[in-house]
């Protein structure tokens, strides 16, 4: 390989740093740009004073506060609905499972790790049809099938980053309970677990985060553009993302779309935040971060 | 308590994983009156034109290839360059800020890039080509690029570090230099991970919604350049899904979700057999 061919690969090396870079300056530059000077407590509430908003003693109507009440009470459901389920799987996967079973499982938990989120918020519209039609007339897409559906969508990655923590755990770890002479669940509760619980805490923190940035899903399960603060599970809410993706395409003056932006920077922020306690928590953060599909 | 706690989660597991064969069912059934007949393939190749009665998905299958090929073609590059730069031929501290930036990427919500994307890279691509709206094929995929260059660069770089210390060293020991290191050591030593990355990344490109349904236009047409707007098969669902539930329109998007939920599936299948064919030569 001549000298300049070599010299050719490092320069066009450089040359993609240097645009990738440039590419998420520039649009984290614009976004900031935008949207910095409308970040306040203005933006969030509206005309109305924060405790009046945050006691719920009024509404807000030209606030972002509905929505990221709507994004919190969203998130924290479907976090509510997944961890159990996801850690005993995970827990299982990596404790109980073998051989072929494994092997089953592990392949179901792979596919629906791939499943688009679009599909899993059809899938969610379909399952709220269908209890529509057999089970109570009371139910259509709301906060509560949104939930049950964004639990679907990061299932899979608590069941992951459960069972990976829990195998990485080194091979002496795993005896000294049991050569003392705990039983298979003692040495789970009292020394496997409490020793996975920073890689099990980073891959929930992922989860929240893919809960709420995820738009595809709450678009098709009940998220709209007014709704108010949720009274109850059962009825339609408002969620940032969903507020950006609505303003991109129906503002109606310049307000409302700097207001976007200045949903952005928020949802931006938030997300960013919970990817650092993921990634101080534990250092091997890529995995869960390259499994969301 | 043992056999209790056991069954529990054994219990777990079996739901979360039948939820994954429930997804599939549902799809099924809700687009069963498309399907029956074996209209499926049908479906697959028809143009789309409700006042003649076709409901075909073509254009839009058309649509998520075209937009996630692009998208790979330029994300691919961009990747290699970027992750042959962190693992290889960056400084140290370069190479650390570049991989922290990379990881926050992935972090980035879509919403947010289809929003800019919107905003600033729309208008640039109508002031560019002097023609159309700018929400096209291109814009779609260079932003879906934007998203998906994140998977595969780390990816990449996991597998560039995989290679043994030693090899590289007996390089070095040879003579040989940095870029001779990479090209006849490194890549021949991380197919498993640039392979793995560049499917599950094509599956995430695929199965994107937010990015082309907020640039790509979504007219219903098989795009003739890459200039002209397009629909893909996410946005389909998202776009349709308000219509009246027993038309024919509201069926196509469940076989819309079928096609992505066993294109996404063939896409585990692939990385599996990657795995399974390098693992062995490995031993």
């Amino acid at each position: 390989m001549s000298r300049w061919m070599e010299r050719t690969m490092i320069v066009f090396c450089w040359i993609c740093g240097l645009v990738l870079l440039a590419a998420i300056a520039t649009i984290f530059g614009y976004l900031l740009y935008q949207g910095l000077g409308t970040v306040n407590l203005r933006l969030i509430f509206g005309n109305i004073s924060a405790v009046d908003a945050l006691l719920l003693r009024k509404h807000v109507f030209a606030g972002l506060f509905p929505a990221m009440v709507g994004t919190l009470a969203v998130v924290t459901l479907s976090v509510g609905f997944a961890i159990p389920v996801g850690i005993a799987s995970g827990v299982y996967m990596a404790e109980y499972a073998r051989g072929g079973v494994k092997w089953v499982l592990g392949f179901c938990f792979d596919i629906l790790a791939g499943v688009p989120s679009i599909v899993i918020g059809l899938f969610g519209f379909a399952l709220a049809i269908f209890l529509h039609r057999h089970f109570s007339a009371g139910i259509y897409p709301s906060l509560f099938i949104s939930s049950l559906s964004l639990a679907v969508l990061v299932l899979p990655y608590i069941i992951r980053s459960t069972q990976f923590a829990l195998e990485n755990l080194p091979a002496e770890t795993r005896l000294i309970a049991v050569a003392l002479g705990a039983t298979k669940l003692q040495n789970i509760v009292y020394v496997l677990i409490p020793k996975s619980l920073s890689g099990i805490f980073s891959g929930v923190i992922l989860a929240i985060g893919r809960c709420a940035e995820d738009t595809a899903v709450i678009l098709l399960t009940g998220a709209v553009a007014f709704a108010g603060v949720p009274k109850s599970l059962f009825v339609q809410y408002e969620a940032l993302p969903f507020y950006i993706y609505y303003i991109s395409s129906q503002y109606a003056n310049q307000q409302e779309l700097s207001s976007g932006y200045g949903a952005s920077i928020i949802l931006l922020l938030i997300c960013a935040l919970l990817f650092f306690v993921a990634s101080m928590t534990q250092k091997g953060v890529t995995y869960q971060a390259l499994y969301r599909a | 308590m043992e056999k209790i706690t056991e069954r529990i989660l054994t219990a777990s597991a079996l739901i979360s994983a039948f939820i994954t064969v429930l997804i599939f069912a549902f799809l099924l059934i809700f687009g069963l009156p498309l399907l029956q007949g074996g209209q499926w393939f049908g479906l697959l190749a028809q143009p789309w034109s409700p006042r003649e009665g076709l409901y075909g998905i073509r254009p839009m299958l058309l649509g998520t290839v075209y937009i996630s090929l692009l998208g790979m073609a330029f994300a691919l590059p961009l990747s290699f360059g970027c992750s042959a730069l962190i693992s290889v031929f960056a400084p140290r501290r370069f190479g650390g800020f570049l991989r922290k930036v990379v990881q926050l990427m992935t972090g980035v919500p879509t919403v947010v890039y289809g929003f800019v994307g919107i905003f600033l890279l729309v208008p640039m691509v109508r002031e560019i080509f002097q023609g159309g709206s700018g929400m096209c094929v291109l814009t779609a995929s260079l932003m879906l690029a934007v998203l998906i260059s994140p998977t595969l660069i780390l990816f990449f770089v996991d597998g560039f570090d995989r290679v043994p210390r030693s090899y590289l060293n007996a390089v070095a020991a040879l003579g040989g230099n940095e870029a001779q290191q990479f090209i006849f050591v490194i890549l021949p030593n991380a197919w498993k991970s640039v392979l793995s990355g560049i499917v599950l990344a094509f599956g995430r490109a695929m199965g994107d919604t937010l990015i082309a349904l907020m640039i790509a236009g979504n007219a219903v047409q098989v795009p003739g350049s890459v200039l002209e707007s397009a629909r893909t098969l996410t946005a389909h669902i998202a776009l349709v899904i308000a219509s009246d539930y027993d038309s024919p329109e509201f069926k196509s998007i469940f076989a819309c979700g079928l096609t992505l939920y066993l294109f996404s599936t063939m896409m585990v299948v692939l990385i599996r057999s990657i795995g399974a064919i390098f693992g062995r030569k490995e031993k």
